[in-house]
This record gives C-alpha cells, structure tokens and sequence, in this order.
C-alpha cells in the first residue's frame, strides 16, 4: 500500500502544534486515495511523544531512539534517508517549519525526490500529486507537480488543516537509527529576552505599522494615534530589525502570536505570510496600505487602500 | 578563507501584469527587479568578514541570472569584493532551487570555497532551500535561518545562531566548510556610495554557463528542478470589505467601526 509519512516534530520536550496539523493533512489525503499514514517521531525518549500521536486516522507511530533529544539535521536526514528507503512513501510530510528548512531540502537534493515549501493545499489529479503554495508575496498561488518522483517531500503552512481532536490506538513500531556524522552541536537555547514592555500577546486591540512608516521619525505619530485611541502599538519585523521599536512589540512566527486580540488595525504592512502566523487568526483587521493587491487585504475583514499617513492625520481627530 | 556569496535578483509584481502565455509565471515584461532582500545580509556579513580580516578573506558574489542581473553583482561590488561570478544560459530559465543548486555547488567546488552564504530564502518564489540544497549536494554541513555568526578564518569549526520560531534561538557549533543561509536582521546592510559604484564598473566579472562545470542541461532548468509548475494564478479576490471615498470619509469610517467594536459608541 501507499503510504504517507509525517515527522512528528518537537522542541524543548513540546511536540508542535503544526504537527498535529500535518497529521490531519496527511489523514485528509488518505481519505483520498486509501493511502496508510505512517508517523515517524525522533527522540531520546520516543516513547513520551508517540502516546501524544494516538490520533484517529494514524496507521502506525514509529519510534526512532536518537541519542540527543533537540534537533540534529545530520540525525534527522540520515534517519528520515533510512526511513524512505524502509518504508518508500509516495508523500512525507512535516510543518514548514525552521527546522524542516534546514533538513528536508539535503535529502530532496540527495535523493533527487519531488519537493516544495510551504504548501497549504494538497490534492490529487488522477495520479498526480498537486501541491499548491503562493509566489511573489502571496500575491500569487502556484500549482506544482512532480512528473516521475516516486516520493515527494512537503512542508506544510501553519494553521491551514485543523488537528484532529478523536483519539485512536494506534500500533507502534520502533525503528533503529542508522550511526550518523553529526557536524554541528548544540550548545544551548537562547530564549527571548524578557522584558517590562506590554505584553502585546494579551492585547485585545492592536494597532500595528509595517515599512510604510519610511523612517524611525514617523514612529511617533503612530504611537500617539495608537494612545489616543485606546491601542496597543505592535509592528512587523522589518521596524523590529531596525530597532525602531522594540523585539516584544514584533508580531509573527518569529514575534509573537496575538492570541487575545480582537481588533488588528494594520499600517502599512504587505501580509507575509510570516506577519500572518502572528495575526490572521484575529476576527476583526482592518488594513491601511496603498497597494489595492496586498495580500493583508485576502485576510482583512476591512480594507482601506490609502496612505497611512493621510489616514492616520484624520483618524486621530475621532478619539481626541 | 574563501567565502562565496550567491547573491539573487528578484522579480516584483507591479500593479499590474500579465501571465505568460503557457500559464506557468508572470510575464518578465511586468516584473520590477530587484536585489532580494535576504542577500543585503549576507553579502554584508562577508563585507564585514573581509574587512575583520583583511586578505585572509576572499569574498566573491555569485549570481546566477541572465544579462540583466549583473545589476546585482555591481550592487555587491560597489560595497567591495574584487570580482564577481555570473553564470548564465538560456537552459536555465525555469530553474527551480535545486536546478539553481546545482550551479552554485559547481561554482562553490571550482572556487575552492570554504563558506557558502546564502540568503534565507528569496522573495519571488519563497522555497528557502537553494541554500540547503547546495549543502546537500557538496554534502557539507550547513544551518539555516542563520541570526549570528561568528567566523574566524581557518577555524575547524564556527559558532552560529538559529533563529528558530517565536524568537528562539539555538547555539550550535558548525563544522567547517559549511553553508549558512543568513536571516534578516543580522546585520545593518550598508549601501553603496558614488565612488564604490563608479569603481564596481571597473571590477571584472566573469560569466560562465552550466556546461563549463560539466553540468547538462538534463540537471538544470525544469528538467533538473523538483517540481514543476503547472499553472500560476491569481487567488480569489479578497473578502475584505472595502471603505472608499476620501480620506476624511474612510478616517470616519474606520473610527465608526472602532468604536463599535470597543463597545464605546
Ligand atoms: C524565518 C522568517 C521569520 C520571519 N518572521 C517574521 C515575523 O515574525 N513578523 C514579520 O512581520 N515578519 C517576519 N518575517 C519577514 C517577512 O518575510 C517580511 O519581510 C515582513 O513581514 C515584511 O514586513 P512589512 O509588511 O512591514 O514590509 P513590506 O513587505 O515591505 O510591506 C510594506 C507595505 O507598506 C505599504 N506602504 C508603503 N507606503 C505606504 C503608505 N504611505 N501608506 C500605506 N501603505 C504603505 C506597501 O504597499 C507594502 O504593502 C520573517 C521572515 C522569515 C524568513
């Protein structure tokens, strides 16, 4: 039988919320083609994740005992190399996450497999695996095909596929790692520095600005507006990266996700859809940018194609 | 120590475009180019490198783009290095990271390279693999997303920062020779002056094809990427409701909205 293979992924003793997406990701796809899904879970205690996999739809958890429990590219390729030559899948599947970015594109080189990056849809054409997953900013979505790869490797989008909330008990197998060259070493983990500044993952109305502010001396402006009207002031990364405001106002994968908000007023920002894991989530944005094909207005409930600084003059007005 | 550093120009969408006629991209005709952003820091951390060290660092940009992307490389050069690499042919239209891959990794051989820096990832397709998928084929080790690095020319091994999700980081030790592909935020890019641009003209640059690394066209361009455009196109038109008129009248509105979701009209 066919089989799809997901890569339970964790950090610090965590699996990851996107592997749980995977995971129904790779069920729906079953569904399809009565495919088996298979879950591979890496760790110095697999045992501690794979009773976390027992999810409806999973056909088999297979632990692999590896020595370190963090993350190892070189572990990783050579286990999930041996893995494919084992269990020869049609499809492997793991979140797009930083960790996938750096393992899964060494085996796709390796072993010359179908490959792509932040995938948020996967379908079947007759037999033909199509992944499809946007370019040029999000401002366009691309279909891809594999012709001849007999396994393709994916790393999925965040918060695309919902996980799967019925329990199963699913058979487990272990696997044995094959002995790897490991030639980078952990030393430790660095976490974000804490700080007194807002928490603006609690805030419930946030106002945030992007590159369109130009320069550090319109900052001011905004964190006016955004006093006056009763809003916190968050930003994307680029203000983060130039130090115009600081790393805890930063929303975003590599920021933070603003759980408990509820009103995302958005200056100034395109919609990476790195900005977007912070923030898409929020049910009520409203986006000021220029450009009437920015992708924040795909996901904004109110969008405004104008100039922030023309708006913010005048927004002001109405709170004073 | 020699350190190459593939630098990418980038395609934009402007307002408005045409796809191609076989449905795969956007028209080149209504594409605005650019360096990508990603490779601003990377060449930067050589620069910096360079300038730490002096001549016990070579520093060389790589561009692998038609005529036209040698904009790039004189971007690079008018901030320093001596000489740039171009390669370039018509087989490679269509290149995908792993097709890109390739050349990089022959240029990276050929140079003797001991680092490759690459960028994160680049704006137009947004795979962040080529780097990784150099590393993959040289089989060197590598680290991606790369926030801090600290070199010293013919060290065995150098420290490095991942920049993991929700501002984490990790601090590993990589061997040498390595590719990293570098994140934003790094560094603070320089930009280049008058003199350095006027001087990047005189700087040579050496443009080669696939073929002079002994690679076919079977194993670049869409025969030798990992996936293969079917179509592009536009995703559906947004649902977001859209407040018009002038300035003033879109102002009041969106306080209407505000207050009304505060609760406080
Ligand atoms: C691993 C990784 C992690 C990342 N993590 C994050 C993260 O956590 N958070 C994050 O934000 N980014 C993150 N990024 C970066 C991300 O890819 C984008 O580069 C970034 O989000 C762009 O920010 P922006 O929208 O402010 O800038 P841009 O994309 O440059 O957009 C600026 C926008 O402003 C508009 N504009 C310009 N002038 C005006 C004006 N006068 N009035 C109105 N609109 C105007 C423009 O039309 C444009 O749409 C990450 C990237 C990577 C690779």
């Amino acid at each position: 039988m066919n089989k799809i293979m997901v890569i339970a992924e964790h950090r610090l003793g965590e699996l990851t919320a996107a592997t749980f997406e995977v995971i129904a990701a790779a069920v729906e796809l079953k569904q399809t083609k009565g495919f088996s899904v298979n879950v591979a879970v890496l760790a110095s205690n697999p045992a501690e994740f794979s009773a976390k996999l027992n999810i409806a739809g999973v056909d088999e958890i297979i632990e692999v005992l590896i020595q370190e429990n963090q993350f190892q590219t070189d572990t990783y390729e050579a286990v999930i190399n041996s893995l494919l030559d084992e269990y020869a899948p049609s499809v492997v599947l793991t979140s797009n996450s930083i960790d996938a970015w750096s393992c899964m594109p060494i085996i796709a080189a390796k072993r010359q497999c179908g490959f792509a990056t932040d995938v948020f849809a996967l379908n079947y054409d007759g037999d033909d695996l199509i992944a499809t997953r946007a370019a040029y900013g999000e401002k366009m979505h691309v279909d891809l095909e594999f012709p001849d790869k007999e396994t393709v490797l994916i790393t999925l989008r965040g918060n695309t596929y919902k996980p799967i909330e019925q329990e199963a008990s699913v058979p487990v197998s272990s696997f044995s790692a094959p002995s790897v060259n490991a030639r980078t070493t952990h030393k430790r983990f660095i976490e974000p520095e804490t700080t007194s500044d807002v928490d603006i993952a609690q805030a419930e109305l946030l106002l945030s600005i992007g590159r369109g502010i130009e320069n550090e001396d319109n900052i001011e402006q905004f964190e006016e507006l955004a006093d006056t009207m009763g809003f916190t002031l968050g930003c994307s990364r680029p203000i983060a990266d130039n130090g115009w405001l600081p790393k805890s106002r930063q929303v975003g994968q590599s920021g933070k996700i603003v759980v408990a908000c509820n009103t995302y007023l958005a200056f100034g920002i395109s919609g990476s859809v790195q900005h977007m894991a912070g923030m898409k989530h929020v049910p009520n944005i409203i986006a000021v940018n220029t450009d009437a094909e920015a992708s924040i207005f795909i996901i904004a409930k109110y969008g405004v194609v104008a100039d922030m600084f023309e708006i913010a003059d005048e927004l002001i007005n109405h709170f004073e | 120590m020699k350190i190459l550093v593939p630098v990418k120009q980038v395609g934009i969408i402007d307002e408005d475009y045409e796809i191609r006629d076989d449905g795969k991209n956007v028209d080149v005709d209504f594409l605005d180019y650019e360096i990508n952003e990603w490779d601003n820091y990377s060449w930067e951390l050589a620069l910096n490198l360079q300038e730490t060290y002096g001549e016990a660092v070579e520093i060389v940009p790589l561009t692998v783009g038609p005529d036209e992307a040698e904009d790039v490389l004189l971007n690079c050069l008018a901030k320093g290095g001596e000489r740039g690499i171009r390669v370039w042919d018509d087989a490679l239209v269509d290149s995908d990271s792993m097709a890109i891959a390739q050349v990089i990794a022959k240029v990276a051989e050929h140079e003797n390279a001991d680092y490759v820096l690459t960028g994160t990832l680049s704006s137009d397709h947004s795979f962040a693999a080529t780097g990784m998928c150099v590393a993959g084929l040289l089989n060197w080790a590598h680290a991606a997303v790369v926030s801090k690095v600290d070199i010293t020319p013919d060290a065995q091994q150098i420290t490095v920062n991942r920049e993991l999700e929700a501002g984490i980081e990790e601090e590993i030790t990589v061997e040498s020779p390595a590719v990293l592909s570098i994140q934003l935020g790094i560094n603070e890019p320089r930009y280049a002056s008058l003199r350095g641009i006027k001087q990047a003209k005189a700087k040579p640059v050496e443009v080669m094809s696939h073929k002079d690394f002994g690679l076919t066209d079977a194993e670049v361009g869409e025969m030798g990427s990992l996936s293969k455009v079917r179509k592009m196109y536009a995703p559906e038109h947004s649902q977001a409701e859209l407040i018009e008129g002038t300035v003033a009248e879109q102002a009041k509105r969106i306080a209407e909205i505000v207050k009304e979701l505060k609760g406080d009209t």
